[in-house]
C-alpha cells in the first residue's frame, strides 16, 4: 500500500451526470421496444397468409373509444407528476388514480374484445396467423399494461398511506416514463392491427 | 496507496463459519463478489462445455468410430454451443465488467447492486435448468433428454411434431431465463458506465475497457432482446398451439432464421467487444505506451456496434434470399471488417517502439492478434456469398467460427484472467505454470483450428455423426482431435494455475504491473467499499500522473 496516492476530490470542479434511474429506464425501454419491433415484424410479416378464416377485416373493430382512453392517461399521469413536483400530494393522488382508471378501462376493453372474438367470432390463437399473430402482439401490450398498472397501484398504496412526497418525484417521474412507452407502443400496435392490417 | 482504509466489520475472515460465508456470498450485493460468482460459475461450466466438446471429437477422430450413440452426438454438440456461448463467454464477460467497471470509473459499486444480484441469479438459475433437462425432460414420452436441436434451434425441428417430449422447452426456457439476466446486468452496465464516474472522468477520459463494455451493453439490450421475442414465439408454438414457425399453418421457418440471426450475429460482437477490452487494457501496459490512437478506437468500437446490426443475413446466403438481399448483406459484412481492422492496427502501433514485456496476459494477447486477424480472413471470406454457397454449413465455418472464439476470445480471456489475479485475489499466480498454459494451448488450438478448416474445404459437412474412410478426410479429423488433448492439458494447467496460487502464491502488490487505471491504485483485493476516497482524474491514466507529477499526461491531452 505504498506507490500511489490519489488526491480528494477537489471542490472547484463541477460534476453532473445524468440521472441513473432515467438511464436505466431508457435502457429498459429500449430493450422493450426491439421485444415489440420483432412482434411487429412477424405480423407485418404474416399479414394475409392465414390459410383459413377469420380474417382481421371480417372479426375486428377499431376500439377508438378505449384508445382514447389510453392515450389520455398519459395526460394524466404527466399532470400528476407535476402536481408532486409542486408538493400538491393530495392532488398528485388523485391524478394518479384517474390515470389508474384509465388504464383499467383499456384492459376491460381488450378483455371485452377477446371475449368477443373468442366465443362469437371462433377465433383463437390456435385458429390460423392472424390468430396467433394478433393475441401474441396485442397480448404482449395488454401484459405491459397489467405490469404498469400493477407499479402504479404500488405507488397508489403508498401515496394512501401518507409515504409519497415531493422528495419521490423523481423516482414517480421514471416509473411515469414507462407508462408513457406503453401508450406509444399502443400507437403502434393500434396502427398495425387495425389500420394497416385490416 | 491511500493509505486511508475504513474500518470494516468483517475483516476477521477466520471467525466465521462456513455457513455464515455461505450466506453472505448467496444474499451479496457486492459488485466485486458477484463478477467473482460469475467467473467462478462460468469456469465451472467451461470445464462441462470442454467435456462436450472432447467427447465430440473423439468421436470423429476416425471413420465409422461409434463412441457415443447419434443421439447423444446431436445432443453434445447442442448442448456444447449453447453453454460455451450463454453459460460460459457471456457470464465471464459480465463477471469482469461487473468486477473492474466501478473499479476502473472510481465508484463504489454498480448503479444498482441489487439488480445485479438479480441478473446473475437468473443467469445461474438457467444454466443449471438447462442441464436439468439431462434429468427433467424425459417425460412421458420417453422421447430423449437433453436439447439436441443445435445452438440455433431451427424450425421446424423445434416444433411439437419434431421434437417430442421437452427437451427443447428447456432449451427455450433456460435462455428465455438468462436473456433476463443479460438484460439487466446490460441495463446495469450502461447506468454504471453513464452516471457513476468520478470527478474529472469525462466519456473522453474513461479507460478504453469502459467503453467497449458501454457498447457491449448496448448490443445486448438490442440483439438479446429478439431473442426473447422469438423465444416466446417459440412457446406459444410449442404451447398454445400457435402456427408463428408452422409451415403447414402457412407459417414461416425462414422468419425463425432471421430473428435468431438478428441476436446471433450482434452476439458474436457482444462476446468480442469485451474481448477488445481485455487487450486494450493489457497491451499498452506491457508495451510501457499508451494506447494507439484512443478517439479512433472509442470510433471503431461504435461503428463495429451500428454495423454489427446490419449484417445477420450473412448466415442464411445457402437459404436462397435473392440477388437483392445477398449484395446487401454481403457489402454490409465486407464493411464490419474494416472498423475491426482499424483496431488490429491500433494495437500493432501500441506495440510498435514499445518496451515489450512478455509476460503471460502480454503472450495471450499478442497470440489474440494474429489469430484474430486469420479468423476474421476467413471471416470476409464466408461473407462472400458465392464463396458461402460453396463452404457454408461445412467444418470450414467451424473452423472460422472458433478461431474468433477460441483464439481470438478465449485467448484474451486467459490474458485477463493472468492480468487481474493479482487485483482479485491479493496473491500473484504462477508465471511458469503461465506460460506452460499459453504454449500447451497455443499448439492444441493450432493443430485443432488450422487443420479444421481443410475437411471443411474438402467438403466434410458440420454436425455429421460419423464419415465415410477414403475422402481424404481421415488424417485432418485426426489432428484435430489431437488437437484437443493439448488444450484440455492446457486448461488443467490454468484451473491447477489459479487454484494453487490462490492458496500458495505469493502476496500480491497493489499494483504489480506499474499500470495506469484506477483499479490498480485500490487494495488488492479491493475493500468492499472499494475506495477510502472517491478519487478525481485529470487524464485518461491517473496513475502515471500521479507517478508522474513533472510529466503528466493531461497536459497533453
Ligand atoms: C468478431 C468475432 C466473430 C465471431 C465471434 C464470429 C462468430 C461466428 C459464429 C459463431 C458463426 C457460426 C454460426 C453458426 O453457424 O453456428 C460465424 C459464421 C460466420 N461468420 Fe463470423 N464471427 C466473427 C467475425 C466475423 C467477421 C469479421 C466476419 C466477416 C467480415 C464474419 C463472417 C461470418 C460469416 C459470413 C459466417 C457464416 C458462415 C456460414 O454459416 O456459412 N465473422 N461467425
Ligand atoms: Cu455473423
Amino acid at each position: 500500500m505504498s506507490t500511489t496516492t490519489i488526491p480528494p476530490v477537489t471542490a472547484e470542479l463541477e460534476w453532473n451526470l445524468p440521472s441513473r434511474g432515467q438511464v436505466a429506464m431508457y435502457s429498459l425501454i429500449t430493450a422493450e421496444a426491439a421485444i415489440f419491433t420483432i412482434f411487429v415484424v412477424a405480423y407485418l410479416f404474416y399479414m394475409g397468409k392465414s390459410l383459413s378464416g377469420p380474417m382481421p377485416s371480417e372479426v375486428l373493430t377499431p376500439p377508438i373509444l378505449y384508445a382514447v382512453c389510453l392515450l389520455s392517461s398519459s395526460l394524466t399521469i404527466h399532470f400528476a407528476g407535476k402536481n408532486l413536483r409542486d408538493g400538491n400530494v393530495r392532488r398528485f393522488g388523485a391524478w394518479w388514480l384517474l390515470t389508474i382508471a384509465l388504464g383499467a378501462i383499456f384492459l376491460y376493453g381488450t378483455a371485452s374484445e377477446w371475449h368477443r372474438l373468442i366465443y362469437k367470432d371462433g377465433l383463437t390463437i390456435t385458429t390460423n396467423l392472424f390468430g396467433t399473430t394478433y393475441y401474441s402482439l396485442v397480448g404482449l401490450h395488454g401484459f405491459h399494461v397489467v405490469m404498469g398498472l400493477l407499479g402504479l397501484t404500488t405507488v397508489m398504496v403508498f401515496t394512501i398511506f401518507g409515504m409519497v412526497q415531493r422528495e419521490h418525484a423523481e423516482r414517480i417521474d421514471v416509473l411515469s416514463l414507462y407508462w408513457h412507452f406503453v401508450d406509444a407502443v399502443w400507437v403502434v400496435v393500434f396502427t398495425v392491427v387495425y389500420v394497416i392490417g385490416r | 496507496m491511500s493509505t486511508e482504509s475504513i474500518a470494516w466489520p468483517s475483516t476477521a475472515a477466520g471467525s466465521r463459519s462456513f455457513v455464515e460465508t455461505l450466506h453472505e456470498w448467496v444474499t451479496t450485493v457486492d459488485h466485486k463478489r458477484l463478477g467473482i460468482l460469475y467467473i467462478i460459475y462460468a469456469l465451472v461450466f467451461l470445464v462441462i462445455g470442454g467435456i462436450e466438446a472432447t467427447v465430440i471429437r473423439i468421436q470423429l477422430i476416425r471413420p465409422h468410430n461409434d463412441f457415443v450413440s447419434p443421439q447423444v452426438f446431436n445432443r453434445l454438440f447442442t448442448m456444447h454451443g449453447t453453454t460455451m456461448i450463454f453459460f460460459v463467454v457471456m457470464p465471464v464477460l459480465f463477471g469482469f465488467a461487473n468486477y473492474l467497471i466501478p473499479l476502473m470509473i472510481g465508484a463504489r459499486d454498480m448503479a444498482f447492486p441489487r439488480l445485479n444480484a438479480f441478473s446473475f441469479w437468473m443467469t445461474a438459475f438457467g444454466g443449471l435448468f438447462l442441464y436439468f433437462s439431462v434429468v427433467g425432460a424425459n417425460g412421458l414420452y420417453g422421447a430423449g433428454n437433453a436439447p439436441d436441436v443445435g445452438w440455433f434451434a431451427y424450425a421446424p425441428l423445434t416444433s411439437q411434431t419434431f421434437s417430442l417430449g421437452h427437451s427443447t422447452d428447456f432449451w427455450t426456457l433456460a435462455l428465455l431465463v438468462s436473456g433476463f439476466g443479460s438484460i439487466g446486468t446490460a441495463i446495469n452496465i450502461v447506468a454504471t458506465v453513464l452516471c457513476m464516474r468520478c470527478p474529472g472522468m469525462t466519456l473522453a477520459k474513461m479507460p478504453l475497457f469502459a467503453w467497449l463494455n458501454l457498447v457491449m451493453a448496448g448490443l445486448v439490450i438490442l440483439a438479446v432482446s429478439p431473442l426473447t421475442a422469438a423465444q416466446i414465439m417459440l412457446l406459444v408454438d410449442r404451447y398454445l398451439g400457435g402456427h408463428f414457425f408452422d409451415t403447414q399453418a402457412g407459417g414461416s421457418a425462414v422468419i425463425w432464421m432471421h430473428f435468431f440471426w438478428i441476436f446471433g450475429h450482434p452476439e458474436v460482437y457482444v462476446l468480442v467487444l469485451p474481448a477488445f477490452a481485455f487487450a486494450s487494457e493489457i497491451i499498452p501496459v506491457f508495451s510501457r505506451k499508451p494506447i494507439f490512437g484512443y478517439p479512433v478506437m472509442v470510433g471503431a468500437t461504435v461503428a463495429i456496434g451500428f454495423i454489427s446490426m446490419s449484417v445477420w443475413a450473412h448466415h442464411m446466403f445457402t437459404v436462397g434470399m435473392g440477388a437483392a438481399a445477398n449484395t446487401f448483406f454481403v457489402i454490409s459484412t465486407m464493411a464490419i471488417a474494416v472498423p475491426t481492422g482499424i483496431k488490429i492496427f491500433n494495437w500493432l502501433a501500441t506495440m510498435w517502439g514499445g518496451k515489450i514485456e512478455f509476460k503471460t496476459p502480454m503472450l495471450f494477447c499478442i497470440a489474440f492478434l494474429f489469430q484474430f486477424l486469420i479468423a476474421g480472413l476467413t471471416g470476409v471470406m464466408l461473407g462472400a456469398a458465392p464463396f458461402d454457397w460453396q463452404l457454408g454449413n461445412s467444418y470450414f465455418v467451424v473452423a472460422h467460427f472458433h478461431y474468433v472464439i477460441v483464439g481470438g476470445i478465449m485467448f484474451t480471456l486467459f490474458g485477463a484472467f493472468y492480468y487481474w489475479f493479482p487485483k482479485m485475489s491479493g496473491k500473484m499466480y504462477s508465471e511458469t505454470l503461465g506460460k506452460l498454459h499459453f504454449w500447451l494451448f497455443v499448439i492444441g488450438f493450432h493443430l485443432t483450428f488450422d487443420f479444421m478448416h481443410i475437411p471443411g474445404i474438402l467438403g466434410m459437412p458440420r454436425r455429421i455423426y460419423t464419415y465415410e474412410p477414403g475422402r481424404g478426410w481421415d488424417t485432418w479429423n485426426l489432428i484435430v482431435t489431437i488437437g484437443v488433448f493439448f488444450q484440455a492439458a492446457g486448461i488443467l494447467v490454468f484451473l491447477g494455475n489459479l487454484i494453487w496460487s490462490y492458496f500458495r502464491g505469493e502476496l500480491a502488490d497493489n499494483d504489480p504491473w506499474d499500470a495506469w487505471t484506477l483499479e490498480w491504485s485500490a487494495h488488492s483485493p479491493p475493500p468492499a467499499y472499494n475506495f477510502a476516497l472517491i478519487p478525481t482524474v485529470k487524464s485518461r491514466r491517473p496513475l502515471w500522473d500521479l507517478k508522474h507529477p513533472d510529466d503528466p499526461d493531461w497536459k497533453y491531452e
